[in-house]
């Protein structure tokens, strides 16, 4: 109890100092939550990949279509549930600002392959028999106050023209890392349109998104479907829905490194900037540990006088880092452009890392200034002019 | 009855590789009720002594790392005790007055003259009623909840002398106690100190340059250049 009640004394001896360190803390902490929420946020799509879904696209890239006739001849391979496919729409809503994903998908299965989002029996009945009919995500439901029944206009970029989509039904996440910033359509109303007004590219499908029955049978499913279209005009690549997502996350891996890069040096910052002042406070107070040294006050008491105030100031900086971590992570969600990170969520494990650094720096701010008293001769320590 | 007794100790500190020597073999012995005062040139060796006898300084080692002579104090040889051994034992058998008093400045005069005890088995009640008495004694009885800095220099001595006697130490150790002392406050705490002497049979062993402080010892004892006379 003296050793709380004497660190609660210290703390604010030198209170500019102490809310100086305290601040350091909290803006380092703070940083390296929003740095790793960012790391979290490039991340999402592969981490709410399912290890049971395929996905086959072309093998040149993915910009070119598949013929809508391989649907058939995937279902028929063993180890196949369902097979859904999806058409990338783009297009301007607004405008080119407003970015969010637009997609045609098949009414029938596409729902049954991404069983997390959370959809009614009339939206999806709605969306079957509304050839413009749309599901769009709660967050854009939210974010331009859009409800069912609203007709979302949009001009067409891959697919030229001016579109209208009537808003049949609205889904959410069935989990918390679930994107629920998607424009999801009808891809009988793109398929018939392109019909109209450009034959050469309808019956076709941007990707095929195979769900299977056994995750383990992944690498021979995978390896079965391209060699089904081997050496045919549209051969495929099929991978599993976390490669695939990968494979657009790592085009960006130098800078999510050096996001990485940089928040390691934050954790070197929180640790600096609290060595010095448990260094300058320990130095300062030489003479008083020497008396009560001198006093019978053993090596633990002193080790825990100093350790416990390095921790006081590490807690509390780290703290009231991680409490504005959430306010602070939610304005810059707000102010960035509307789609660029469908999840964005400060992640459990960000404040475990930022909570369990900050004590790890509070323990090694210590460990100099401890080690120094306890070597400390108490004649040495009572010379010391404070 | 020797309450201190000391045989052949040396004391030399080091600056870089140069020896410089301090105590050189020096015995002597103290009667429990003494008050001793030791006087003696800057340099002198006399807080070293103190130390010696306090505990918080060792003696040289002969040639074999073994302590150089000894340092009995009521039947202990603390040259042989190891640092958690002597420091568990200081705090049951030396009250400590210093020079610039060495209270805690966040602490109330109440919870400095408290510290020695926060190391006993004794209940906050019973270390509430000794620091009371031990503040009124010294005269303090209505400042407990004053922090060094609202108190003069010599009110500072005197929380100090309180928290020295408040475990009923076996022997008082004071290194120039009305050293940074103006003249009516010194006076005031080497008063008390006699007191402690005469009231409450308490060994002192006090270190002065001031000769009217000394006046109050019963025996004098110089120092000069590390020998006794």
């Amino acid at each position: 109890m003296f050793i709380l009640h004497l660190i609660h004394k210290n703390l604010f001896r030198h209170k500019l100092r102490s809310l100086l360190t305290i601040l350091g803390i909290t803006i380092a902490v703070l940083a390296f939550g929003l740095m790793q929420t960012v790391v979290s946020a490039w991340n999402a799509g592969v981490a709410a990949s399912a290890a049971d879904r395929l996905i086959v696209v072309h093998s040149v890239s993915f910009i070119y279509p598949l013929p809508l006739s391989y649907k058939a001849r995937i279902e028929r391979l063993p180890g196949v549930e369902t097979v859904s496919w999806a058409n990338w729409f783009s297009g301007v809503y607004i405008d080119e600002a407003q970015f969010f994903a637009r997609m045609a998908v098949d009414p029938a299965t596409y729902f049954k392959v991404y069983p997390e989002f959370i959809v009614s029996d009339d939206a999806l009945a709605g969306l079957a028999g509304q050839r413009n009919g749309t599901i769009i995500g709660a967050l854009i439901a939210e974010k331009y106050n859009l409800k069912v029944g609203d007709i979302i206009p949009l001009e067409g970029d891959i697919y030229p023209g001016h579109w209208e989509m009537k808003v049949v039904g609205i889904y959410r996440g069935r989990d918390k890392g679930t994107d629920e910033s998607q424009m999801l359509f009808n891809w009988e109303y793109l398929d018939q349109s392109l019909l109209q007004t450009q034959p050469a590219r309808a019956g076709r499908v941007g990707w095929y998104v195979v769900d299977i029955r056994n995750a383990a049978e992944r690498a021979r499913i995978s390896a079965d479907i391209d060699s089904l279209f081997a050496n045919s005009p549209a051969e495929t690549k099929t991978q599993t829905e976390k490669e695939f997502q990968q494979s657009f996350v790592s085009m960006s891996s130098a800078i999510l490194t050096a996001i990485n890069i940089v928040s390691v040096v934050i954790i070197g910052i929180i640790l600096l900037v609290l060595s010095n002042t448990m260094i300058m406070t320990a130095r300062e107070r030489f003479r008083e540990f020497a008396v009560l040294k001198t006093l019978g006050f053993s090596t633990i008491h002193l080790a825990g006088l100093i350790g416990g105030e390095s921790m006081v100031i590490a807690g509390l900086g780290s703290a009231i880092g991680i409490a504005l971590t959430f306010p602070i992570s939610d304005a810059a969600e707000r102010g960035l452009p509307a789609g660029w990170f469908p999840v964005f969520n400060v992640e459990l494990s960000t404040l475990a890392y930022a909570a369990g650094s900050a004590f790890v720096a509070g323990v090694a701010a210590a460990a100099v200034p401890v080690l120094k008293t306890l070597r400390m001769k108490i004649v040495d320590g009572l010379r010391q002019v404070g | 009855m020797s309450l201190v007794s000391i045989h052949n100790i040396s004391k030399s500190y080091w600056r870089d590789s140069l020896e410089i020597p301090v105590l050189k073999n020096i015995s002597f012995d103290i009667p429990a009720g003494e008050f001793l005062a030791l006087m003696g040139p800057s340099g002198s060796g006399k807080t070293t002594v103190l130390n010696l006898v306090a505990g918080i300084d060792r003696p040289n080692e002969d040639g074999d790392g073994r302590p150089g002579g000894s340092v009995i104090i009521d039947g202990t040889d603390i040259t042989k005790l190891n640092e958690s051994q002597l420091a568990a034992w200081r705090s049951r058998n030396i009250g400590f007055v210093f020079q610039f008093y060495n209270l805690m400045p966040v602490l109330t005069a109440l919870e400095n003259v408290t510290l020695p005890l926060l190391l006993t088995k004794m209940s906050k009640k019973e270390r509430r009623e000794r620091a009371d008495f031990a503040l009124k004694l010294v005269g303090l009885g209505d400042r407990v909840h004053h922090y060094p800095r609202q108190l003069s220099g010599g009110q500072e001595q005197r929380v100090a002398i309180a928290r020295a006697i408040i475990t009923d130490p076996t022997l008082l150790v004071a290194d120039e106690p009305t050293g940074d002392l103006d003249k009516v406050s010194a006076e005031e705490i080497m008063n008390l100190l006699e007191r402690l002497n005469k009231e409450f049979r308490k060994t002192i062993i006090m270190v002065t340059h001031d000769p009217r402080a000394a006046e109050k010892a019963h025996v004098i004892r110089h120092l000069d250049k590390g020998e006794l006379s």
